[in-house]
């Protein structure tokens, strides 16, 4: 079996995702996107890892799930901190951090 | 007695005294005067000890009280103490101004934002990091050291000194860090130069002495110091953070900065740049000397001029050093040893001028010299040290600078006259910037604003008697301080491949002793 | 021959400034008669010595103090000192005069509460001075040459609280010390020729240097001269210094301190032996100052400023003597010895007068003196038959010489030493007739008296010296007694016969007395100076414009010049550093507009940055 549509699968979701990074503004979903990346990499790994018939990749993938999880929490944590102090979850609202 | 017999590390109990001093004054409560008596203390066990290496010093020259341990193996870094003739006088007026200074600046911390615990403390740091920097014979523990005096001195600028500290304080931190940071490169550079060495990577003056560098190599390693030197000497055109940091310091930490820190500069220069880089010394000498003379000059232009007592003589100091740079650069023997003297009357004469300034601004409240007149009717002891410091200043025959100056002079004859007769026209504008600031802020009648003013007290006198006491001394005597650098001038000189000019008519010497 | 009391002579005026400066206040009440005692002791020294010396006058007495100066490979000064036949006279006068002036201080300073410090720098002047004539080598000569500057410094500043005073002070000092700078490079001149700047060293090797050296040395020597001895072009410091105290004036003023370019050319007679030039330099030094003082004096009414115009004009004769060589020096020196007498005499003299008229200068208030201070106007009258050369009196003998040795120079240096002669007659009578005879022009409270005996007993020894100091002259006394120094003059012809000379001189002497008689006793003085007078005594009271043009040609030039250096430093060399400063930190406030805070846009550079990272690594790849 060719490895080929599995990367192609995870370029397509990488771009979905980075595409709903940079035009969506509700920061769940950006968030959502950003998952999405991530897994979209997770996949590449673990297509390379089945090609070279060795775990590093899975291993690597196991990684990455780790630091979305935790990433996940920090982020869902700052953003319910911020709707509720502005009531908007808009990332283009929260601005304030700039020159 | 050298080196080797020694049975303590004095150099290292002289420079880590007061830094232990500093630490303890900072553990002490923050009210009462005995924070101040027992820095006082620390710093006069400090010059007690001082005195006893000078008095045990071979004036045969050479490096005596030598200490040598590993550091940083790797990189051939050692921690290597020692004094030769020049190393000693400084480390010499370094305890003897610190003490003073002290007892100059009893009260100048009392109202400051910071502590005087603070203030103490930082002038003790000071002391024990500028004994350090005179004692190493390792060019990185040199570096380390050097750099390390910069932060005491920021923080004494920056947070006891006038309204415009701040700026004062962080231009010259920069100004000094870019020179620090030519001078990192070089001593970079030196490490590369002297791994390639049979005797593998060291940074002891004395291995570093016997590189066999290129004569390309050695120019620009050159460079890298002498413009870190000369930011701290400091000569014409890096001069002009001097009269802001001088004049907004407290005159205590003036004196440290002028007469001490920047002490490092020429002494650098005389060690570092004529004993390792002997050939790009010979090259550069036309150059620095045209500096130097422009630096003479120049600072003495900008003097008569002032309008601010701390900024005249900040440049004042910039003429003084550019005497002391053309005689080092002359390389003539009388020249320099005319500059290292220079270097130990300047120091004396400036930090009597600069207290003396301070205590009479300190009545005043003004820095101005407009707002001064008639004092010497009102306190004469005052206008008669001031007059005295003054004159030191001017290089009276007969008291210390005359004699140093006149070596500078004279050596600098002999192998530029130009360059002397230019040079020898400063003293005429030394006349004029000392006695113009002399007649407008003591003489004239009594106005308002002075009538009240106080004499000096008891306290004040006992800390300018010693610095005038000792100019008019070194002015009559000054053989034990020429005896000690003398060696030390010799033998560079040979470094440098330079002898002096012989007389162009040989008298008979039994004819000179008729 | 060793003499191991010399230091002595010089240390006791020394250790007594230093008690009197340091003592405070307890030395008030005894200070004066201390500072007074100094000069005294150190003039019987002088007389011990003096007479050790002429037992035998083939070995000048002489002492190693201690080594002053030992640093680099050659350079090597000892302290010594040497008390020969020339230093001999000049101790001898410094101590001796000025003891007499210090006498004469105790009165005249009585009213002073400062008058202990008064007596501390007149020591302290003393010291330095005599360093100055005993030392024998050219570098402590130099430190006793700048102490006399500071002592003159202190003392014309003596009354700093008026702003006069003290400008005066600081001028003397400052225009001094470009004559210093010919100094010091004259020495640093030695030290590379010859390695040395004692006596002994430099007049060994005097005979094979160059001639451009021997000429570049006395040239330098004599712009030292020049700022001591207030010769022209660096004359404009005098008149300024009569702000200092009467003694002052007369003991460093006149006396003394100035005349020690005349003792520097003299000492120094080997150099100018090898030069033509540089002895030609000094004549016209000397002939140009003689007159340029004498015209000052003609114009001057305040009573001070005359007499220095005329010290100015008598300096110029000493200077135009030494610059003859062998046969002036000598007698340079034996005009120094009478003018000392009778400068001094006439000094103190203005000073008892002024003490008499509440210390008013102005001579056209002064007027019919003569009854009311006999003593002064008498002893005056000496100092002033012997000024202007009147026959029997020193002036005469010494200044006769003077001229006859200019002759012997050159005609028209002669005829100038002759005019200087009658203008000096001229403003010597204006004085004498303005101060002591004529109608009474006192201002309305002035009560004018006799001064005490503390002050006129000084004016009466110094009158008798005036009066007969020529004896020293008798049987070529004098000309033995400096020939170890100076060497033999020559006997050689006149153009015209020393008679003659004598005849002309007298004669143009009595002229310049009757146009002064004249013009001041036949008419009433004015009570106030005239306005509406020629361009020649608006030039003249104007000290012939020497300050105008140093205002002119150096003070204004130097303001600005400071002053665009002030401006330059702050605004360019500060400017270039504060600049990089303000580039780096524009800079950076135009790129932080970058982080606008919003997100997307961070994510977009983000993947555009790792979008051309990943090509760049592929064309590396591909290629």
């Amino acid at each position: 079996m060719r490895t080929t549509p599995f990367l192609v699968l995870s370029a397509l979701l990488f771009s979905i995702g980075a595409i709903g990074v940079l035009v969506r503004r509700n920061a769940i979903v950006v968030f959502m996107c950003v998952e999405l990346m991530l897994n979209a990499s997770n996949l590449a790994f673990v297509a390379f890892a089945r090609q070279n018939g060795n775990l590093d990749g899975q291993i690597a993938a196991f990684f990455v799930m780790v630091v979305a999880a935790a990433e996940v929490v920090v982020g869902l944590a700052i953003i319910m901190t911020i709707f509720r102090t502005r009531r908007s979850a808009s990332v283009d609202d929260a601005s304030l951090l700039k020159y | 007695m050298n080196g080797s017999e020694t049975s303590l590390p004095w150099l290292t109990i002289l420079a880590a005294l007061p830094i232990v001093g500093a630490v303890l004054l900072l553990a002490l409560p923050r009210r009462g005067a005995l924070v101040k008596q027992v820095a006082l203390a620390v710093s006069l066990v400090a010059l007690g000890i001082s005195i006893g290496i000078a008095l045990q010093y071979d004036t045969g020259g050479g490096f005596q009280f030598v200490e040598e341990h590993n550091w940083i193996r790797a990189f051939g870094v050692h921690y290597a103490l020692g004094v030769d003739g020049l190393g000693l006088l400084l480390v010499l007026l370094t305890t003897i101004l610190t003490p003073v200074v002290i007892l100059a600046s009893w009260n100048d911390a009392d109202d400051a934002r910071w502590s005087v615990n603070a203030f103490f403390a930082l002038m003790l740091s000071l002391e024990g990091l500028s004994v350090g920097v005179f004692a190493a014979t390792d060019v990185f523990l040199f570096y380390v050291l050097f750099e390390a005096t910069l932060i005491p001195i920021y923080f004494l600028i920056g947070g006891f000194g006038g309204p415009q500290r701040s700026y004062a304080a962080v231009k010259f931190l920069l100004y000094s860090l870019l020179g620090g940071l030519l001078m990192l490169a070089s001593v970079v550079g030196l490490y590369v130069v002297s791994s390639r060495t049979a005797g593998g990577p060291s940074y002891l003056l004395q291995d570093l002495m016997n590189t066999g560098m290129s004569q390309n190599t050695g120019r620009w390693l050159f460079l890298g110091f002498f413009v870190a030197f000369a930011v701290k000497a400091p000569m014409w055109p890096v001069h002009t953070w001097l009269p802001d940091a001088a004049s907004e310091a407290t005159p205590g930490t003036s004196v440290l900065l002028v007469s001490v820190l920047d002490k490092i500069g020429t002494f650098g220069m005389m060690r570092f740049c004529l004993g390792l880089f002997p050939e790009a010394s010979r090259w550069a000498s036309p150059v620095v000397m045209t500096l130097a003379v422009i630096s003479v000059i120049y600072g003495a232009l900008l003097a008569i001029g002032q309008n601010d007592i701390r900024r005249l003589i900040a440049y004042t100091s910039v003429s003084h050093f550019g005497f002391i740079v053309l005689g080092i650069f002359a390389l003539t023997s009388t020249s320099q040893a005319g500059s290292a003297l220079y270097m130990f009357n300047h120091g004396i004469s400036t930090a009597a001028l600069f207290l003396v300034t301070g205590f009479l601004i300190s009545r005043r409240g003004s820095k101005m010299i407009g707002d001064f007149g008639g004092v010497e009717k009102v306190a004469p002891i005052l206008a008669g040290t001031f007059l005295l410091a003054g004159l030191s200043s001017l290089s009276l025959p007969g008291l210390s600078p005359f004699v140093s100056e006149f070596l500078v002079l004279a050596g600098t004859f002999s192998t530029s006259i130009t360059a002397a007769v230019i040079a020898t026209l400063g003293i005429v504008l030394a006349a004029l910037y000392i006695l113009l600031a002399y007649q407008r802020t003591m003489t004239g009648p009594v106005r308002e604003s002075t009538r009240h003013m106080r004499d000096l007290n008891l306290r004040e006198i006992s800390a300018l008697a010693p610095l005038l006491v000792l100019i008019v001394i070194l002015g009559f005597f000054p053989k034990p301080a020429l005896d000690a650098v003398n060696p030390t001038v010799s033998s560079l000189l040979d470094r440098v491949h330079v002898s002096d000019p012989a007389p162009t008519v040989a008298t008979d010497p039994e004819g000179a002793s008729r | 021959m060793t003499y191991s009391l010399l230091y002595l002579i010089i240390a006791i005026p020394a250790a007594s400034a230093v008690v009197l400066l340091l003592g405070g206040r307890l030395a008030d009440s005894w200070g004066h008669l201390l500072g007074t005692a100094a000069p005294l002791a150190s003039f019987v020294l002088g007389i011990v010595a003096f007479l050790k010396l002429r037992d035998d006058p083939t070995q000048p007495l002489h002492q190693h103090v201690f080594t002053w100066i030992d640093a680099g490979a050659t350079f090597h000064v000892e302290f010594n000192l040497l008390f020969d036949q020339l230093s001999a006279l000049f101790v001898l006068l410094i101590t001796g005069v000025g003891g007499l002036i210090h006498i004469y201080s105790i009165g005249y300073m009585a009213s002073d509460d400062r008058r202990r410090r008064f007596f501390g720098y007149l020591n302290l002047f003393v010291a330095a001075m005599l360093m100055l004539v005993l030392s024998s080598d050219y570098l402590s000569l130099f430190l006793g040459w700048e102490g006399v500057g500071l002592a003159s410094y202190l003392l014309i500043g003596f009354w700093q609280q008026k702003n006069s005073a003290a400008v005066a002070a600081k001028k003397a000092f400052i225009v001094n010390r470009v004559g210093d700078v010919g100094m010091a490079l004259a020495i640093m001149l030695m030290f590379t020729t010859f390695g040395t700047s004692s006596f002994a060293g430099v007049r060994a090797g005097m005979d094979s240097v160059s001639a451009g050296t021997a000429t570049a040395l006395g040239l330098l020597l004599l712009l030292g001269a020049c700022g001591k001895s207030a010769q022209v072009p660096l004359q404009s410091w005098l008149l300024d210094a009569m702000e200092g105290p009467t003694p002052v004036s007369a003991l460093i003023h006149a006396a003394t301190m100035v005349t020690a370019g005349v003792y520097l050319v003299v000492r120094s007679s080997f150099v100018y032996e090898q030069t033509q030039a540089a002895q030609t330099a000094v004549v016209v030094v000397g002939l140009v100052t003689l007159l340029w003082g004498a015209i000052i004096g003609c114009a001057k009414d305040d009573i001070k400023k005359a007499l220095a115009g005329s010290t100015m004009s008598q300096i110029g004769y000493m200077m135009l003597a030494a610059g003859i060589g062998p046969a002036g020096y000598v007698f340079a020196i034996f005009h120094l010895l009478t003018h000392g007498f009778f400068k001094a005499n006439m000094f103190l003299g203005a000073g008892s007068v002024m003490h008499a008229m509440d210390d008013d200068v102005n001579m056209r208030r002064y007027g019919a003196l003569q009854k009311v201070m006999p003593v002064t106007f008498l002893t005056f009258a000496c100092g002033y038959l012997a000024i202007i050369g009147f026959p029997g009196f020193s002036g005469f003998w010494s200044k006769d010489k003077i001229i006859e040795a200019a002759f012997h120079e050159n005609l028209i240096v002669g005829i100038g030493a002759v005019l200087g002669a009658g203008i000096t007659a001229f403003y010597m009578t204006r004085l004498m007739i303005m101060t002591f005879v004529g109608q009474k022009r006192w201002v309305r409270d002035a009560h004018p008296h006799e001064s005490p005996a503390v002050m006129t007993l000084p004016l009466v020894v110094l009158a008798v010296l005036s009066a007969f100091g020529g004896f020293l002259l008798l049987g070529g006394w004098i000309q033995n007694w400096l020939k170890p120094v100076v060497g033999a003059a020559g006997e050689s012809d006149l153009p015209i016969s020393a008679t003659a000379i004598q005849l002309i001189v007298l004669a143009v002497v009595a002229a310049g007395i009757v146009v002064g008689y004249l013009m001041y006793l036949r008419q009433r003085v004015a009570d106030e100076t005239p306005q509406r007078v020629s361009v020649f005594t608006r030039a003249a009271r104007a000290d012939l414009y020497g300050d105008a043009f140093n205002e002119a040609a150096l003070m204004r030039p130097g303001e600005y010049l400071t002053r665009s250096l002030v401006f330059f430093d702050n605004r360019r060399v500060d400017g270039i550093v504060n600049g990089v400063a303000a580039l780096i930190g524009g800079t950076s406030g135009r790129v932080r507009r970058l982080q606008t805070g919003f997100v997307r846009s961070y994510a977009l550079s983000m993947l555009g940055g790792s979008a051309v990272v990943v090509l760049a690594m592929l064309a590396v790849r591909l290629t």
